[in-house]
């Protein structure tokens, strides 16, 4: 499998690739490449030039400050996994990122490029919506903030302008009684979700479900959050019975579809189920 | 299309070439450096077989341009043994059986040498998710476990030793 | 001197060094000055009329030289080719394609990447057909007919056993139980793809041909009848096939890609190579199964087997292009009365076409075999279950007995040795059997599911005897040809290919073992249709019966040369000497001796004079009968009442393959095989949508286990030789692939059993688990 001819520019400054992307409406940026290169070579994408931003400085971190954990766009996805702060601190997103395609993937793939291609199956989408999280988008006109919630508009789709550059995720640093999880069935390393669950919750001294954020994966045409479930659980004390009433409600958000990975009544079983578990671990964790 | 001159280390050595910028990494190295010994198997990123460690990671060749390898250290299962002596994963291959066909070797080599670089002394179940992304048809995967804990006590031992004075 | 290293070695295996260091020989490895390549634009419907095909846009691209299409062939009579079955399929489409990803034009360039981009900017103008996929669809009278040439979409019916016999027993019969099997799809997936290289010399009229083949005698005696009347003469045809990075029977059949290459060879007077991606290698190349199974089973008051029955329908796709024995069309499914001792058996198979692609092979299978173990494994689970009985119990009941082998099967195989209940006793005893029932029921008590599944398979590989087996009229023998040179070093070459079996190894050890020459010192060549003798390949476990076998008749017969040149040398009768490791010596006198390397020498420097000089010998081994490898396995399974999904616990595998060569190698062809028996148990399979689309055409699709999935196995064994074979081997490299699928599926039934589960066809996917889980009520919403 062969990509088709393209031009290739690889600057080394985030004004220049801005420049690029505003000079050539059909070019693409390359980030880790794992989805955009697999793309060109099955012929399903045919931009005319590439825009190399692995030569840019800067675009690679993790840092708290401010209330947040800042992380650069093009963070490797191995880079999340093996962080400790991210380990320690940031569950959900350890999960998420050690359940993306496989490690040698890793070694390239970025968590800017995971979100800003906005696939439905991709992981990291669901998470940053559990997470509440924002990203900052440089166009030519300087830096914007983008909620998460308003930052995928479809599948494959963003609110990002054709000549903009995700730049960095944000999401609320750790508060005490933080907890979260990412539950992912996959038919083999490597696959896509046939159904996932990310959740983020704080629960106070008294048990009590202070905040919540649950999405799903791959279980519609965008990650979806389900709003419904979030205010099953905020205000009440954190039991089976709240995890459940939490989970019927994640499920009815679901809308999946039947396909070679399972039917669509099993997947929307899988979300009651994995929702229950996840929310079961994030709560250990936040207790922890 | 453009074309971009492009330098690079290659297991070691320094190499200049004019490439296109659709030439895949993994053709770069086996077409234009004729160095074989990385494979293909897919199209998908899925099997590993094109794997190289570039930059001190193990990547799959065959979804990196070559251009972007331009100022990268790269290195190939051609480089893993040093002065005529094997590395001691591939010595482990050897010893335990951890090859048949040998395909998907080169890959699983530079795989398990990067990670034992990191995990000095790893579980079973760690090195069999450290080759997730490697797919093996022949081994069943079970000496190939075991070829990279023979290859992990093997270098526990030699950094255990003190260095040898010169 | 190094170690001889005869049988029962763990010898490290010789051919790793070049596997180690990137110095592996494969097909894409080979680049010849002035190469070109050969890419293949294919059809994206399963059944069209082709239009029209524009190559004008592509033949602007710079770099692209030439097309193929099916009409330029036709004037060469080329656009057919006989498939190994004795069937035959399209090379290149004249007006019809018949199955997804059908090849429709060739195109030549410079490069691998301007080819894609010639192959981009080819039309094609296609007109869909109705389709049919459903093999029993394909029967029924007023459906699609898939072939032009042919009647009906019935390619044979072939039947076998005793008919009235067996509706008798089954009239008499206590318990009774049918089930519906399905075997599903599947596909080799080496992780190296097919390709070939071909190398037309137009001035000498000769044709080198690279090509990744397991069988490259078949293939030049199979180009030269393809080819025979536009000048392609088999003796100047050189077939070489150089490493091969995996097989499993893919690598059988001849593709339509290589009989392109060989004619954009010989049209543009260049070598042209052709290497398939893995999407083409999925979608195109030959699969393997697709055995739709009614059986029935049927015991006695007593719990004794007392007849067997099935009908089955064969999807072989567009074409019969498996590479059986030409007398056998549905292999040897007749092996499918297994391991038990009942005398009424009846079997008839159908083989069908549909539009979907050509085959199937035997995917690490000794053709049908997975297909037929599969079927009685789970119809004797299902039968004791039935009746309440241990699976374990009602098979040691109905086992074949030690003694009463050589056995005649109802279907007319001669089993030649085995030993079942020795073989399910040790893995019971290894796995702890008793104390997992005990487990099993306390869990069942609290609602969790747990299973245990038995497999205990007979196998029938070595193909084979003369008389039964040939391919396409080629008796299927095989060869060693050993030359020992004046040092005592030798040179074996062999009608069989190596795929990652270790012959290198394996074949000298079994000379070393002959003829007291270390292993170390026997090199074996492969492949080079030029220099090997004669041979039908390396599949279906034959390699050992046959060209291992070839290997120690070849060493004794120059062993008898050496007892001749000893007791010309020792000066003696050629009864006075015994032979010992590597030496002869004089009886009683062991220090009158004198080694191999002293008689080779002598060979060639003081040969007796009534003796030929040199010290060489080539064999065509004939076997007698079959070989009847058997093993039983035991799995233990752990279901999430949740999610459907199954974790393998356990995996113990007691296999008896007679003699062990070298008992590294056949641990690492078993683990391997359990793995690819794994695969299609619980997640390999490829489906095809009422459109002939094809579900699994990448590897993000087709669910190759990685080493988190696989599991791990726990290896144990029997040792029961072969009475025919020369040095009581038997094969073993399918043994695991088509012993473990039953197990799985026998131990999630078990799991399952008291919520009313009978069967659930392989692959045994986690939605399939919770929907059975759903219908039976014990599906966990948390």
């Amino acid at each position: 499998m062969i990509p088709p001819a393209f031009d290739y520019a690889a600057p080394t400054s985030l004004s220049d690739a801005l420049a690029l992307l505003s000079q050539n409406p059909e070019a693409k940026v390359l980030a880790g490449g794992h989805s955009l290169i697999p793309a060109l070579k099955f012929r399903m994408a045919s931009p005319a030039l590439l825009v190399d931003i692995n030569k840019v400085a800067g675009l690679a971190y993790l840092r708290e400050a401010g209330g947040w954990l800042a992380i650069g766009a093009m963070t490797r996805e191995a880079d999340l996994d093996r962080s400790a702060l991210v380990r320690e601190k940031y569950p959900l997103l350890a999960d998420t990122a050690r359940m993306i395609a496989d490690p040698l993937v890793r070694n390239l793939a970025t968590i800017g490029g995971n979100l800003a291609h906005a696939d439905p199956a991709n992981d990291h989408p669901a998470t940053m919506l559990a997470y509440r999280a924002e990203v900052t988008a440089q166009g030519p006109a300087g830096a914007r903030t983008i909620p998460i919630a308003d930052f995928f508009t479809g599948p494959f789709t963003t609110s990002l302008a054709a000549n903009e550059i995700l730049t960095e995720i944000r999401l609320p640093a750790r508060r005490a009684g933080d907890g979260g999880c990412y539950l992912k069935i996959e038919r083999k390393v490597g696959d896509y979700a046939t159904a996932a669950v990310a959740v983020q919750i704080n629960v106070n001294a008294a048990g009590v479900c202070t905040s919540a954020g649950l999405a799903l994966t791959n279980l519609g045409l965008t990650a979806i959050r389900c709003a419904a479930a979030e205010a099953a659980l905020v205000g009440q004390p954190l039991d089976e019975a709240a995890i459940k009433a939490a989970a019927q409600r994640a499920a009815q958000a679901a809308e999946p579809v039947s396909d070679y990975r399972g039917s669509e009544a099993y997947k929307r079983s899988l979300v009651t189920t994995l929702t229950v578990r996840a929310l079961r671990t994030a709560l250990e964790r936040a207790r922890r | 299309m453009s074309t971009h001159h492009i330098k690079l280390t290659l297991n070691g050595e320094t190499k200049e070439a004019d490439v296109p910028a659709r030439l895949l990494l993994v053709h770069l190295i086996r077409e234009v450096f004729n160095l074989t010994g990385t494979h293909i198997g897919c199209d998908t990123t899925s099997c590993g077989a094109c794997t190289v460690i570039l930059n001190g990671r193990p990547v799959k060749a065959c979804t990196v341009l070559a251009v972007q390898a331009d100022g990268a250290a790269v290195q190939t299962v051609e480089g893993l043994a040093q002065g005529g002596q094997l590395h001691p994963i591939q010595e482990g291959f050897h010893q335990c059986h951890g090859l048949q066909c040998g395909f998907c070797t080169p890959g699983m080599l530079l795989t398990s040498a990067a990670f034992l670089a990191e995990h000095p002394n790893p579980s079973d179940d760690e090195i069999r998710w450290a080759i997730s992304g490697n797919l093996c048809r022949c081994t069943g995967y079970m000496n190939i476990v075991k070829a990279v804990q023979y290859a992990a006590e093997k270098m526990r031992a030699a950094s255990a030793q003190p260095a040898a004075a010169d | 001197m190094p170690e001889i290293n005869g049988f029962g070695h763990s010898m490290k295996r010789k051919e790793d060094a070049r596997f180690l260091q990137g110095k592996g020989n494969y097909i894409d490895d080979f680049k010849l000055p002035g190469m070109l390549w050969l890419d293949i634009v294919r059809s994206p419907y399963a059944h069209a009329r082709i239009k029209s095909i524009d190559t004008s846009q592509a033949a602007k691209v710079p770099g692209v030289l030439g097309f193929i299409t099916g009409r330029d062939l036709e004037k060469y009579n080329l656009h057919w080719m006989p498939t190994l079955a004795g069937d035959k399929q399209m090379v290149l489409p004249i007006d019809t394609v018949k199955y997804q990803s059908q090849e429709v034009v060739a195109v030549i360039a410079t490069d691998r990447y301007t080819a894609a981009d010639g192959v981009a900017a080819v039309t094609v103008d296609y007109e869909p057909l109705p389709v049919v996929v459903d093999p029993h669809k394909a029967l029924q009278p007023d459906t699609i007919k898939v072939r032009d040439d042919k009647d009906s979409n019935r390619i044979w019916h072939w039947e076998v056993g005793d008919r009235e016999g067996t509706a008798a027993a089954f009239a008499q019969a206590a318990t009774i139980v049918r089930e519906k099997i399905y075997i599903p799809r599947i596909h080799v997936a080496s992780i190296e793809t097919c390709g070939c290289l071909a190398d037309w010399d137009g001035v000498n009229k000769r044709l080198t041909f690279y090509v990744t083949s397991q069988a490259p005698h078949v293939y030049r005696t199979v180009l030269a009848l393809v080819a025979g009347h536009v000048g392609l003469s088999e003796e100047n045809i050189r077939v070489v096939s150089p490493d091969i990075g995996g097989g499993f029977g893919g690598k059988v059949p001849v593709y339509p890609g290589y009989v392109l290459a060989v004619a954009a060879s010989v049209l543009l007077g260049k070598p042209v190579k052709w290497i398939e991606d893995r999407s083409e290698n999925l979608a195109a190349d030959s699969f393997a199964r697709d055995y739709h199974i009614n059986a029935e089973l049927a015991a006695d008051q007593a719990g004794r087997i007392v007849a067997m029955r099935m009908d089955t329908v064969a999807d072989h796709g567009y074409s019969d292009a498996q590479a059986s024995p030409s007398k056998f069309p549905a292999g040897l499914f007749h092996i499918a009365t297994g391991s038990y001792d009942f005398q009424k058996a009846y079997m008839q198979v159908d083989g069908v076409y549909t539009n979907k692609p050509p085959g199937g092979v035997a995917y690490r299978c000794s053709f049908r075999v997975t297909e037929a173990v599969h079927a009685i494994e789970r119809m004797v689970d299902i039968l004791a279950h039935e009746r309440g009985e241990d699976p374990a119990e009602f098979r040691l009941r109905n086992f074949i007995k030690p003694e009463q082998f050589p056995y005649m099967s109802a279907l007319g195989w001669e089993y030649d040795s085995g030993n079942y209940h020795q073989a399910l006793r040790v893995a019971m005893d290894m796995i702890g059997y008793a104390d997992l029932r005990r487990e099993q029921a306390e869990k069942r008590a609290r609602g969790e599911l747990m299973g245990i599944g038995i497999s205990s398979f007979t196998e029938i590989v070595g193909a084979g005897p003369a008389h039964q087996f040939d391919i396409i009229g080629l008796k299927m023998f095989d060869s060693c040809e050993l030359r020992v040179h004046p040092t005592g070093k030798a040179i074996a070459r062999f009608g069989t290919k190596s795929q990652g079996q270790g012959h290198e190894t394996t074949y000298a050890q079994i000379i070393a073992n002959e003829l007291g020459i270390p292993a170390e010192h026997v090199k074996i060549e492969e492949g080079d249709t030029d220099t090997a003798p004669y041979g039908l390949g390396t599949y279906a476990s034959r390699s050992t019966p046959t060209a291992g076998a070839a290997a120690a008749v070849a060493a004794r017969k120059l062993r008898d040369k050496a007892r001749k040149i000893a007791a010309h040398l020792l000066e003696c009768a050629e009864d006075d000497l015994e032979w010992d490791k590597d030496r002869f010596f004089v009886k009683g006198a062991p220090g009158k001796a004198k080694t191999i390397q002293e008689l080779v020498f002598a060979a060639y420097t003081n040969h007796p004079s009534d003796l030929e000089g040199g010290f060489e010998t080539v064999h065509y081994y004939n076997p007698p009968n079959l070989t009847y490898p058997f093993g039983s396995y035991i799995c233990v399974v752990d279901i999430d009442r949740g999610t459907g999904q199954v974790q393998t616990r356990r995996f113990v595998a007691v296999d008896d393959c007679g003699t062990r060569i070298n008992p590294m190698i056949v641990e690492g062809q078993i683990h391997g095989g359990l793995t690819q028996g794994f695969a299609p148990a619980m997640m390999e399979e490829m489906q095809y949508d009422e459109n002939g689309n094809l579900y699994g055409g990448t590897f993000m699709d087709y669910m190759v286990p990685t080493a988190v999935e696989s599991p791990k196995w726990e290896v144990g064994e029997t040792v029961t030789p072969s009475p025919h074979h020369p040095f009581g081997a038997k094969g073993v490299g399918e043994s695991p692939t088509v012993g473990a699928p039953p197990a799985f599926a026998n131990a999630v039934v078990d799991a399952l059993w008291h919520l009313g589960v009978r069967h659930v066809d392989i692959p045994i996917t986690a939605p399939k688990v919770w929907e059975l889980l759903k219908q039976h009520g014990a599906a966990l919403e948390e």
